[in-house]
């Protein structure tokens, strides 16, 4: 029943895909797409939330290839994830009423837009390779669409080229993962595969496979180089959508391959999944701190939260193989619970960046400042968002980082030497990522929305629009609601954790007050309604006590600044320096940073320049060499293309050869 | 009624932390200066520029917004809250099982940000060039600080400060890992606290300071509410090492008021000790530039990594 719900409203995005292009003369079609697409989003997430506890239901259609049909399959992962996606799209929908006033070619995003979220929720419900294909793809071309959106851009084709380059090795990588699975039988649909056993070696290289094509979906390193390019270029909803919730459907894909068709994992799998996580996790907070463009800062910051989730993953797979169901259970919930709250927070501080755009047409925060006088409300909503995705209490980005944070502290239990290792050095890199990160927002929306303003848009900024801020406020509020009520989360989780491990975390009930223990009382325990009420009686107590006791009195007066305050703007402190002491600690290491002081002799009264070049290492010595070799090979190629007839003759006589010669040295 | 008395305990360890917290900073300046032979300030100095700061006008620089204006109440709130949740004088309060090391740690962490961000607020270079330094000190000693708790929840089996207290009272092992996760958090509290080497709380020559920098262009019953936040923190950082390495002494909440009393009596000659070993420390060393400030928490991690990997070994064999 839920199934064929989730299954019809798809199909009504992609009518109403349909209907934005048929209509795309009238004037109001943004907004009346918009709030089609939010009710049909909407309907969704009610329908997976209730499908949460359901047994798993199954769909086929005849349609597709012939002797295949279509098959589709809703069980708890993939309703779990269906409300993932489809609460980000209502948000974005929402978002979208107000935002997408500021469309100057609204035929180029709508239809693409309600297709993308279409596209989506058929990956989820796909039960066997080829509708999970399909729809994977068209979840990638909808995207790359709309990456394309604005086009005028040089650096968006760019951007849009490398995505679909990325993406396009993507799906490869998850059709021969499919293949291996399917083995010469080709039994393609899932039950088939689930069923079936796999050599080990087809376990570990459709793993393999599955890190390359789901893992440059999501953005794991090194596969990550497109993402801070292709998600910045679209519209900022959209950009919310890729970074939030796209992201997601990448991470359902690896669960649904490795946790559900592979058949029981071995423990080198997590070794992988570990590594590449931390790895993504430190890079790209690393770049975030250096970053000055918002939503790219914002899309680096996306990496850094796929890398939590994939080390969560890797936990729970690594505790699995060792037969400790109840902490692969925890490190799975963990692992579950961010993916949630990064689907939250990032769509949050997507719009925000969204409204800030629209309200200055300025993405590099060197040029906004004092933002908080002009737009309080998005100031207040942002302060949130980046409260709660600087994993502090007591929102929700915390409860899931002490959750993987307890699982971390339990590897001890392993018996692999390789795996206590590189646990116990995760975890550092997870705190340093967990630090950094603060620190980066902290600079970001200290930059842009503290201070004065640096540009005259900034100054001239105005409030945005009510739907905006709507969106924005309801995702702040669900993430205090999944910070305060971790218990509460934990239990909707638990039904999709049981069904994926085969065990829970201890369930809440005996609890006071809505704490949660992963494990025992006595081992570690938060409650995040405790903690909210305490803080809030503390400050609420010291401002009484303090202005009971103490001087009311206050008055405004020019900054103090050691005495020497200079009225001009550029006096303060930019993003760039302020990120200087982590890029010269960091610089050689990874960002190749380079610094040049251009100062002229005296008496010359040409300007001195700073500039500063950072390089991406990832690019430099991975994709440029990949890049440059295929460019090689098809200059080499190139040359047969205008080759007179003897030559096409010659070529065709030689190739015959040793084709003959291959064959008889085979025989 | 024992839910009362439960609440009761945790109000008084509360004000407890607020009123012992101004006499520790007292303490640590007068020992400082008799070291230096000099007289110093009365032992209750700190507590008279509160109340003098307190009852001063507050000057708001023009551009100042109501993060500015709250930053000082939410700083000072977080801090109290993760210092009334580190064991002092009982174990076992009625909020302890809130939250445990990481939650406290997660706290500071709040409580960074928001000061932090006041200090990029008014919008000046010195307000800036604090919060840049504060940020990139944390980035190093976070981790660090993660090591320790991964030792501690190793040996005690737990995050949970009550818990590990316990577990150390009622264990007779000593591990050399704890000696290593010692210094690690004597590290860790030094940088976290702005103290010599990293900092000098006692100057405002502004391009060696950090916290000062930051709150620079706080004045009046702000800048009171900040300082009593920052002296709170040293106290927090203090009751930790004492909770976590000497809890000999520390009376669990069952016990009664006059085991409390004691073990309270305890807890305030063992804060003493660290005042003035930290005096010691601080007299005995200069500071050092910012970027070997690097170096410093460098260490503290590794001595962290050490440990751990100590423990594995020992534990294995």
């Amino acid at each position: 029943m839920q199934l064929l719900v989730l299954l019809t409203s798809t199909l009504g995005l992609f009518a109403t895909g349909a209907y934005a292009v048929v209509a795309r003369a009238r004037t109001d079609i943004g907004a009346r797409v918009y709030r089609i697409s939010a009710a049909l989003c909407f309907v969704s997430f009610l329908t997976a939330v209730s499908a949460l506890t359901a047994e798993p239901q199954l769909a086929s259609a005849p349609l597709g290839l012939p002797w295949i049909g279509m098959h589709f399959r809703l069980d708890s992962l993939s309703a779990f994830f269906v409300a993932i996606i489809d609460l980000g799209g209502v948000a974005a929908s929402v978002y979208a009423i107000g935002y997408g006033a500021h469309e100057k070619e609204p035929a180029r995003v709508l239809p693409f837009f309600c297709a993308f979220l279409a596209a989506m929720n058929a990956v989820l419900l796909a039960d066997d390779a080829f509708v999970f294909l399909v729809a994977w793809e068209l979840m990638s071309l909808t995207s790359w669409a709309l990456v394309l959106a604005h086009h005028e851009a040089e650096e968006n084709r760019s951007a849009s080229f490398i995505y679909l380059v990325m993406a396009s090795f993507g799906t490869l990588a998850l059709l021969m993962a499919f293949g291996l699975l399917a083995g010469s039988v080709g039994g393609y649909e899932f039950s088939t595969i689930r069923t079936a056993t796999h050599a080990p070696w087809i376990a570990g290289v459709a793993l393999a496979l599955m890190i390359l094509g789901a893992g440059s979906k999501a953005g794991l390193a090194p596969l990550h180089v497109w993402l801070p390019l292709a998600h910045p270029a679209a519209p900022s909803h959209v950009s919310a959508l890729m970074s939030g919730v796209m992201t997601k459907v990448a991470i359902y894909g690896f669960i649904r391959v490795v946790f559900d068709l592979l058949g029981p994992p071995a423990y080198w799998w997590s070794i992988p999944l570990l590594v590449l996580g931390a790895a993504s996790a430190v890079l790209g907070v690393l770049y975030l701190t250096v970053e000055s463009d918002l939503k790219k800062l914002l899309a680096y910051s996306t990496i850094e939260n796929i890398g939590i989730v994939f080390v969560a993953l890797g936990l729970a797979l690594a505790f699995k193989s060792q037969g400790v169901p109840l902490v692969a259970a925890l490190a799975f919930t963990a692992a579950l619970y961010h993916a949630l709250n990064h689907s939250l927070f990032k769509s949050l501080l997507f719009f925000v960046a969204g409204a800030v755009q629209g309200a200055t047409g300025e993405r590099n925060i060197e040029r906004l400042g004092g933002l908080i006088h002009k737009m309080p409300r998005t100031a207040f909503v942002a302060l949130g968002g980046v409260i709660a995705i600087s994993a502090l209490p007591p929102l929700n980005g915390f409860v899931s980082e002490w959750l993987v944070f307890q699982s971390i502290l339990l590897s001890p239990s392993l018996p692999q030497w390789s795996l206590k290792l590189i646990i116990a050095a995760v975890g550092g890199a997870l705190a340093l990522s967990a630090a950094l990160c603060a620190g980066g927002f902290v600079r970001a929306y200290g930059v842009a929305f503290l201070g004065r303003p640096r540009s005259e848009p900034a100054t001239a900024a105005t409030e945005a629009d009510d739907w905006s801020l709507g969106a924005m406020a309801g995702l702040l509020l669900a993430c205090l609601l999944a910070g305060l009520l971790p218990s509460l989360v934990i239990s909707v989780i638990s039904p999709t954790v049981m069904s994926v491990i085969g065990a829970q975390m201890p369930t809440p009930g005996g609890m006071p007050f809505l704490s949660i223990a992963p494990i025992a009382e006595s081992r570690s325990s938060y409650n995040g309604v405790v903690l909210f009420i305490f803080i809030v009686f503390s400050a609420l107590l010291a401002a009484r006590v303090v202005h009971r006791f103490g001087s009311h009195a206050s008055k405004r007066g020019p900054a103090w600044d050691c005495g020497y305050p200079d009225p001009a703007p550029s006096t303060q402190y930019t993003a760039s320096s302020f990120s200087q002491p982590i890029r010269r600690v960091f610089a050689n290491a990874v960002f190749l940073a380079r610094d040049f002081v251009d100062m002229p002799a005296p008496g010359d009264t040409r300007p001195a320049r700073f500039t500063l070049n950072i390089t991406d290492r990832v690019m430099e010595n991975i994709y440029r060499p990949i890049s440059g070799g295929v460019t090689f090979c098809s200059t080499q190629l190139d040359r047969f293309h205008s080759l007179p007839i003897q030559g096409y003759l010659m070529l065709v006589f030689v190739a015959l050869i040793v084709l003959l010669s291959g064959i008889a040295i085979w025989q | 009624m024992a839910m009362i008395l439960a609440l009761a305990a945790q109000g008084l360890q509360m004000a407890f932390v607020l009123a012992l917290s101004p006499l520790l900073i007292g303490f640590t300046r007068k020992v400082k200066a008799r070291l230096l032979r000099r007289q110093g300030p009365p032992l209750l100095q700190p507590y008279r520029d509160l109340v003098r700061l307190m009852r001063k006008e507050v000057i708001l620089a023009e551009n100042a917004s109501w993060l500015f204006r709250a930053a000082p109440y939410l700083i000072f709130a977080t801090t109290w809250v993760a210092t009334a949740l580190t064991p002092t004088f009982a174990t076992g309060l009625a909020f302890s099982w809130a939250a445990d090391l990481i939650v406290i740690t997660a706290l500071l962490g709040s409580a960074r940000l928001f000061l932090a961000l006041a200090g990029m607020d008014v919008g000046t270079s010195f307000g800036g060039i604090g919060s840049s330094r504060e940020i990139m000190f944390a980035s190093f000693a976070e981790p660090a600080m993660l090591m320790i708790v991964f030792i501690v929840s190793l040996i005690a089996g737990s995050t949970e400060l009550s818990v590990v207290a316990n577990h150390m009272l009622s264990s007779s092992e000593l591990p050399v890992s704890f000696a290593f996760a010692l210094v690690a958090l004597g590290i860790v509290a030094i940088a976290e606290n702005g103290r010599v080497p990293v900092d000098n709380p006692a100057t405002h020559l502004e391009l060696t300071m950090v916290h000062e920098a930051m709150v620079l262009e706080y004045s009046g019953r702000h800048l009171a509410v900040v300082e009593l936040a920052a002296a709170m923190k040293l106290l927090l950082y203090v009751s930790l090492t004492i909770c976590i390495f000497f809890p000999w002494g520390l009376a669990p909440y069952e016990a009664g008021v006059g085991a409390m009393a004691a073990s309270a009596l305890g807890y305030v000659g063992k804060v003493a000790v660290a005042g003035f070993l930290l005096a010691l420390f601080e007299v005995s060393t200069a500071k050092m530039r910012v970027f070997r400030v690097p170096n410093f928490l460098g260490a503290g991690l590794m001595l962290g990594l050490l440990g751990l990997l100590l423990l594995f070994v020992s534990r294995s064999l």
